[in-house]
């Protein structure tokens, strides 16, 4: 029962830690994307990947300071989302989709590899370049604060805050978004582009401000990422974050505000329980070794997310808070 | 927290150069060091015979001491009938022989201590050279045989070699295009008929290598029979995909962009599934290792990667008599041009997406199959070559078989012939970086018609 417990508490924390933010943040830029505008996202991990080595890239290779490296981040996500959008939005939705699927494993691959090494540190990755926002913290940052039975670092409180009020501050952005002509326009294009076109709007401007917006959080969501990690490894970028982001976004509810948000700390709560829930059944022998080693347990939560996508989507693609008629699941 | 850490250590394993393997160009000049390397771990293992062997006889006799060796190299064969010359540390002679026709030689010394084995320079038959040197001291411990190797060179490897690394490259494009072309060609019929971007299509050649591995090795099948197993696997998954998976769906009038999220969550579930059961390692086949290549002048390759260049020209030639002239084929084009009408002519459609699915699951499976021989088995190849298969079909023009073909054999060439100016680990970035550029200057494909894409 004690054990249970601790599960518990390790899920909590990581159902409000800073993975989760990321993933919120993920999620609210898909929401933009597909859950708004029906653009099939499906490299959102390019965009955090170019925002978390935006930072480390400059600081700890360029000596620049913290805040130019997170402009920087921010600029590559945007040029990212133009080269992705330039030749791809008027073309049919699959073709966005497999564009930026090659350009996020694309991307990944040239960050690990040797010849971009004297830049990325290729597999090792960097560190070193968040002390100069973890300092900002109004408390010793290497503090030890026992919040509901778990163990926060003063460093671990101070991204995780921050990380929650842009996630606030997002949510805010789209809320007002949506209610304004932009967001009706952006989900009239979601439901009939051509329609849309017959009223004499542009729909690939307003397809591709959705883009750059949504690949815009999704490199603030690497910066809170790498940030809290206090490393840039190429292989936190895997491009199953992507379809972790859309399972939070889809369990969460997509066209919905604080779907992604919801999704995202659900998601990620669930996966850390069933990660640690199992890695104690087998340590107790309740789950014989043969059958499922603990090594395999990390794997094991990207299994339960395929199948939770699946299911999701058959049965609930609505999601929680979703409203059937409002996701976007029909192709042209 | 989304990256165990043992993972990120297979991936690192992954990228390493020798792993990745064969068909790339960078990869041939190692495969032609590895050949070298096998060369000498042969002739280290003859000798170790022959220590065994004589070090038994004459353990009855008194204990003496022996240098042996073989002289071959992979182009001539065992070099018969030339000499070696033994000579001690004053460099006094102690002994000669001469090769036998296995090329061994064996020259019995007078004691232990440190001796010098020398092959003539003109000793050689024309066309051999020594690799560094003609000579090797060594030195014997008492009672013991030692192991002489001395490299030779015989054209086939290093600058002085009559391959051209372009034409090189070329073939082994040709090569890994064929595979793509094998995989890819269920995808686009799959889209063609259905409609459905499937991205859980890596899985199937995936599905395809492993299934064989473990027939293979497991069960000591030899591997031709366990590709043709895995084949039968990877169309019965095919077919479970259609029945189980897609044929509801369409059924309940699923979108295709939630069959599309539904893929990718099959393709994440099956992954991860291979990388519990199969594990994190890459391995080769029981069959086949470590072939030598063999010279055809401007390139050189093993038997093993002609041999399955044969077997993808052989089976796509095949899928092509089948497209044109078979009863089924014709159907399936008439229902990828259009379905409604070819539902209204009488063709089942039903019944064709499922030989669709079969025929789609079987060529990925033996795509894994050649994959996996060329480059090792591993959890998430197919992934990675999903890819690129995206990239031929994308080319190609979604939805045509040929033209899934076509695209596919120029994105296997380009990736291969990138690495003469860009870096060995990047050349899918290249492939991928194509996959762009198509969509902005021809998004239609080679062979696509307009109407499709927009």
């Amino acid at each position: 029962m004690a054990e249970l417990l601790d599960a518990l508490a390790v899920a909590l924390k990581a159902g409000i830690g800073f993975q989760a933010v990321f993933f919120a943040l993920l999620a609210i830029g898909l929401n933009i994307q597909f859950g708004y505008t029906g653009l099939l996202n499906f490299g959102q991990i390019a965009f955090a990947l170019l925002g978390g080595y935006g930072i480390a890239i400059s600081v700890s290779q360029w000596g620049l300071p913290f805040w130019v490296g997170v402009l920087i981040g921010l600029a590559a996500a945007v040029v990212l989302a133009l080269l992705l959008g330039i030749p791809t939005l008027r073309l049919r939705a699959d073709y966005l989709a497999i564009a930026t699927i090659a350009a996020a494993e694309g991307l990944r691959l040239t960050f690990r590899s040797v010849s971009a090494t004297p830049v990325t540190a290729g597999t090792r990755g960097l560190s070193g370049f968040s002390d100069p926002f973890v300092s900002l913290a109004p408390w010793d940052p290497a503090a030890r604060f026992r919040i509901l039975g778990t163990t926060w670092s003063g460093a671990d409180l101070w991204v995780t805050l921050v990380g929650w009020v842009l996630v606030a501050l997002a949510c805010l952005l789209v809320w007002l978004l949506v209610r304004s002509p932009w967001g009706r326009v952006v989900k009239s294009i979601r439901e009939d582009e051509d329609a849309v076109r017959a009223l004499g709007k542009n729909v690939y401007v307003y397809k591709m401000q959705a883009l750059v917006l949504g690949g815009v959080l999704g490199a603030l969501g690497g910066m809170v990422y790498a940030v809290g990690t206090a490393s840039a490894t190429p292989d936190q970028y895997q491009n199953a974050n992507t379809f972790l982001a859309y399972a939070a976004l889809i369990l969460g509810g997509a066209a919905r505000v604080l779907g992604p948000v919801i999704g995202a700390m659900l998601l990620y709560f669930i996966i850390q329980f069933a990660d640690t829930g199992l890695r104690t059944l087998i340590g107790n022998g309740v789950i014989p070794e043969d059958l499922l080693s603990a090594t395999d347990v990390a794997q094991i939560r990207f299994v339960l997310i395929g199948l939770g996508l699946i299911l999701l989507l058959i049965f609930r693609p609505q999601g929680i808070f979703g409203d059937r008629r409002e996701v976007m699941l029909d192709a042209r | 927290m989304t990256h165990p850490t043992d993972r990120v250590r297979r991936h690192g394993r992954r990228s390493r150069p020798v792993r990745r393997g064969s068909p790339t160009p960078a990869g041939a000049a190692r495969r032609r060091g590895v050949t070298v390397l096998r060369l000498l771990l042969v002739a280290l293992f003859t000798a170790g015979l022959a220590t065994l062997t004589p070090g038994l006889a004459q353990a009855e006799q008194a204990a003496s001491e022996q240098v042996t060796g073989t002289l071959r190299t992979s182009l001539s064969g065992p070099l018969e009938d030339v000499e070696v010359v033994v000579t001690d540390a004053g460099g006094d002679e102690v002994g000669t022989d001469e090769t036998d026709e296995n090329g061994r030689f064996a020259v019995d010394l007078p004691g232990p201590g440190e001796y010098t084995v020398t092959v003539p320079e003109d000793a050689l038959p024309e066309g051999v050279e020594f690799n560094a040197g003609n000579s090797r001291t060594v030195t014997v411990d008492a009672g013991r045989t030692q192991g002489v190797i001395i490299g030779l060179d015989d054209g086939t490897r290093g600058a002085g070699g009559g391959t051209i690394r372009w034409v090189e490259l070329l073939v082994s494009g040709l090569r890994f295009g064929l595979l793509i072309a094998m995989a890819a060609i269920g995808l686009s019929l799959i889209f063609g008929t259905t409609g459905l971007v499937n991205f859980a299509h890596g899985e199937l050649v995936t599905i395809g290598a492993v299934v064989a591995w473990f027939i293979n090795v497991g069960a000591g099948v030899p591997l031709i029979v366990s590709a043709l197993l895995a084949m039968l696997v990877g169309a019965g998954i095919g077919a479970l995909n259609e029945l189980g998976l897609w044929r509801p769906l369409r059924r309940r009038g699923t979108g295709l962009v939630a069959a599309l999220v539904i893929s990718i969550g099959l393709s994440l579930l099956l992954r991860y599934l291979y990388q519990i059961v199969y594990g994190g390692r890459s391995n080769a086949y029981a069959d086949y290792r470590g072939q030598r290549t063999v010279d055809y002048g401007p390139f050189s390759m093993t038997n093993k990667d002609l041999t399955s260049m044969i077997i993808a020209l052989v089976v796509l030639v095949l899928v092509a008599v089948m497209l044109q002239r078979t009863t089924i084929g014709k159907a399936m084009r008439a229902v990828s041009d259009n379905r409604d009408l070819a539902a209204s002519s009488g063709i089942n459609v039903n019944r064709v997406i499922l030989v669709v699915w079969m025929v789609g699951g079987a060529l990925a499976a033996l795509g894994g199959v050649l994959l996996g021989l060329s480059d090792e088995v591993q959890w998430d190849m197919g992934f990675r070559l999903l890819l690129l298969m995206f990239a031929g079909v994308t080319l190609g023009g979604l939805g045509t078989a040929y033209g899934a073909l076509i695209g596919s054999i120029v994105v296997g060439v380009f990736v291969q012939m990138s690495t003469l100016v860009i870096p060995n680990d990047m050349k899918y970035v290249g492939g991928l970086l194509l996959l762009i550029v198509i969509l902005i200057v021809r998004p239609q494909g080679i062979l696509g018609s307009r109407a499709r894409i927009g």
